[in-house]
């Protein structure tokens, strides 16, 4: 569903993506992996098309469709969802008004059922709870004065709610203490599907132990310098990643 | 999101923009004796209103229009206005809404108020002001019933002199300044209300101002008078067609609360803000003041995103013990249009509190200012005030001034003061955008999300209107 070839991309014109390669088909779970700066989040950001990211170089093509002409809410509504790093406040819009706009967009253009407003208060419920998130917080402003781990939980729950056909999580485990990330990777674990593609980026193998991944890659300087299995992050817990960067360097 | 992305979301059509045929008799431009005299004959009003209204005009001729204010411009020739226009078929004014020409109600259907009693709001009496006149009062029967008065001012000069005679003048005197003293000379038409001791108003009254004709002035006066322990909750809406002309707006509005009593006075204004060059528009200069006996509490409401030049500061004087005032206040600018907008509380009684919670919206090349002015008098003690004053910027080539002055006397007060400005930032777009969203709902729900605080103030009706307005102010080209 994904298909990334020899992908070189410029954040601010600066190049940060430099020939990078990754397939995603329906079903699997890919693990990105990287030293801090490696590019991880640029590559989230370039697929899911923010300002200032380009695409300089090579293609990404999702469900067959080059994503480079498509605008970010045309990705979303074809099945692209991108758990941010840092979720942005949204003062005033309540989680519920954001939620009932996207999802009104996301399902109309999908061909889905639309959900009257029981329906989707329902649903909404449901999701929080999954993420052990009180239902008051439905309510308030769009990630309004919530805590760094709120804050994620909140993700995820527009992430259930949303069913996307490709899932990017970005670092979402970092900050979490252990209950909470436990949360999150149920969270994530209830939407695998066979039709389904999940790309998590992080910084640590942690999240790994809860969400096993099918492959794991590591990140360096704007390329894949090492796909695997599993076992590969466990390497990496081991011996850190510099004995890949600096055998990428030497080489 | 770019520059040109959000100048193309800020462009929009202005939906109320269309004009109305109807025979109309107008005056001539300019402004002298003969004018008035002639203005308060066609009225039939009594030897003392004209008195009053020469004073007045009197007084003027010796002002000069105030500098004081963030706006740019050209001098207002008044010798270019028309101070009087009236739709002919008014002459006789109708007994029912059967008499009513089919193109005034044709009009208003068209600008979405609903004026065929059946098809009303449950439980909103509007009074329509068209150009200079008071077209209808509906509901009228069912108000007399609980004692409330609410009529035309025309009407109650007529009909309850004394009312008028003590009261109207007595919260902006007519020299209060350059604007208030013309609106005192000309003012043609606007609304009265009154409500009786202990009576708390049955439903929402609401007056709807249309600016119709070209080259008039629309000079509305309104005057409400809550008796002790009354309430009333008073709606007003105003547009204006679309006119390459700067045309003129200088209403006056004064408000009594009595002791014990409670106004709540919210306005929706979306005169035509003029072109994106800043050709045409509303000049808009407005004296809205209210006096608040003891225990009473006035409250003003205001969502404007109209006129080219706003100059506007609906105030308090906070005269009785334990009074409240509050303004709760949304600024929407865009193209060239300049606002320059805000409040005055002035404290005179002890334990008074006011709240002032402002928000302006800039967009395009326009300029939003806030201007209040929060006073506490020596023998005011316990005075309270809250202001928060938040701007928000679509894009950077418009401007947001914040000018807030505190005069206090008496140290025993407490004077909170919040100031923030933002963007709509790229990160909220982005997030809207990645669930679907698409850029010019993103930008509206950003915006109403700012505006919540002052929303929740406005009754329901009005509070979902203001949010569609909103969004209509904000619409675009895109998608
Ligand atoms: N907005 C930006 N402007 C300029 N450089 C940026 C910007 N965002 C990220 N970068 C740079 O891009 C590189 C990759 O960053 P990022 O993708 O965030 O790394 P990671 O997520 O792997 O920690 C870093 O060198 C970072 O400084
Ligand atoms: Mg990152």
């Amino acid at each position: 569903m994904l298909e990334i070839r020899d992908l070189h991309a410029t954040v601010a014109d600066k190049p940060i993506l430099k020939g990078l390669n990754l397939t995603v088909n329906p079903g699997e779970v890919h693990a990105i992996m990287g030293p801090n700066g490696s590019g991880k989040s640029t590559l989230a950001n370039v697929l899911a098309g923010r300002d200032n990211y380009a695409i300089t170089g090579g293609e990404a093509l999702f469900e067959g469709k080059s994503l480079a002409k498509q605008e970010p809410e045309e990705r979303a509504q074809a099945g692209l969802f991108l758990a941010f790093q840092y979720p942005v406040e949204i003062p005033g819009v309540s989680n519920m008004e954001f939620l009932k706009a996207a999802l009104e967009s996301v399902r109309g253009a999908q061909g889905k059922e639309e959900w009257d407003s029981v329906t989707l208060l329902r649903q909404a419920r449901a999701a929080c709870k999954q993420v052990n998130l009180d239902a008051s917080f439905l309510k308030r402003g769009v990630n309004e004065g919530f805590s760094g781990g709120e804050k994620k939980r909140n993700e995820i729950m527009q992430m259930l709610l949303m069913e996307p056909k490709l899932a990017l999580l970005d670092e979402t485990d970092s900050g979490l203490d252990i209950d909470a990330l436990q949360t999150v990777a149920k969270g994530v674990n209830s939407l695998r599907s066979p039709e389904r593609g999940i790309v998590l980026v992080t910084h640590y193998q942690r999240l790994l132990d809860y969400i096993v991944p099918d492959f794991v890659h590591v990140l360096s300087n704007g390329q894949i310098i090492k796909s695997g299995g599993k076992e590969l992050a466990h390497e990496l817990e081991e011996k850190g990643y510099g004995w890949l960067t600096g055998e990428e360097e030497s080489a | 999101m770019s520059q040109a992305e959000l100048d193309k979301l800020i462009r929009s059509n202005y939906e109320a923009g269309f004009t109305t045929t109807v025979d109309t008799e107008t005056l001539p431009p300019g402004l002298s004796e003969e004018v008035i005299r002639f203005l308060s004959a066609k009225k039939g009003e009594p030897e003392w209103m004209l008195e009053w209204r020469l004073d007045s005009y009197h007084k003027w001729l010796e002002m000069t229009p105030p500098d004081w204010a963030h706006l740019h411009h050209p001098p207002i020739d008044v010798n270019e206005v028309s101070f009087y226009s009236k739709p002919k078929s008014l002459d006789d004014a109708p007994k029912s809404l059967d008499e009513v020409d089919p193109e005034l109600l044709a009009t208003y259907e068209k600008l979405g108020i609903p004026l065929h009693e059946q098809e009303m709001l449950a439980g909103v009496a509007v009074d329509v002001v068209f150009d200079s006149s008071s077209v209808f009062t509906t509901f009228k029967e069912k108000l007399w019933e609980a004692g409330v008065i609410f009529c035309s001012i025309s009407e109650a000069i007529q009909e309850y002199p004394e009312l008028i005679q003590k009261y109207m003048g007595s919260v902006v005197p007519k020299g209060d300044n350059f604007y208030a003293a013309l609106n005192s000379a000309v003012f043609s038409d606007g609304s009265f209300v009154y409500i009786p001791k202990g009576v708390r108003c049955p439903m929402e009254l609401s007056t709807y101002f249309r600016i119709n004709e070209a080259n008039t002035g629309q000079f509305e006066r309104t005057l409400i008078i809550a008796d002790e322990g009354s309430y009333v909750s008073y709606l007003e809406g105003c547009t204006a067609p679309q006119r390459d002309e700067n045309q003129l707006h200088a209403a006056v509005v004064e408000l009594v609360a009595m002791p014990g009593a409670e106004i709540k006075y919210s306005t929706v204004q979306n005169w035509y803000p003029g072109d994106e060059n800043g050709k045409g528009g509303i000049y808009n200069f407005v004296t809205k003041r209210g006096v608040a006996h003891d225990n009473s509490k006035i409250s003003w409401t205001q969502v404007e995103t109209g006129s080219a030049i706003t100059w506007k500061y609906p105030s308090v004087i906070l005269r009785g013990d334990n009074s409240i005032g509050e303004f709760y206040s949304v600024a929407l600018t865009r193209h060239m249009q300049q606002a320059d907008t805000g409040t005055k509380m002035i404290h005179l009684g002890k334990n008074t509190k006011s709240t002032i919670i402002s928000k302006g919206i800039s967009a395009g090349r326009s300029s939003n200012s806030y201007r209040g002015l929060v006073r506490i008098s020596p023998r005011a003690e316990n005075a309270r005030n809250f202001t928060q004053c938040d701007s928000l910027l679509l894009g950077d080539t418009c401007g947001a001034h914040t000018f807030p002055y505190i005069e206090s006397k008496n140290p025993s007060a407490t004077i909170e003061h919040e100031a923030t400005t933002s963007k709509v930032s790229d990160d909220q777009m982005f997030l809207c955008r990645q669930r679907g969203i698409d850029p010019e709902k993103a930008v509206s729900m950003i915006v109403n999300g700012f505006c919540k605080e002052v929303f929740k103030e406005l009754p329901m009706e009005f509070a979902v209107e203001a949010g569609k307005l909103l969004e209509v102010s904000l619409e675009g080209a895109v998608g």
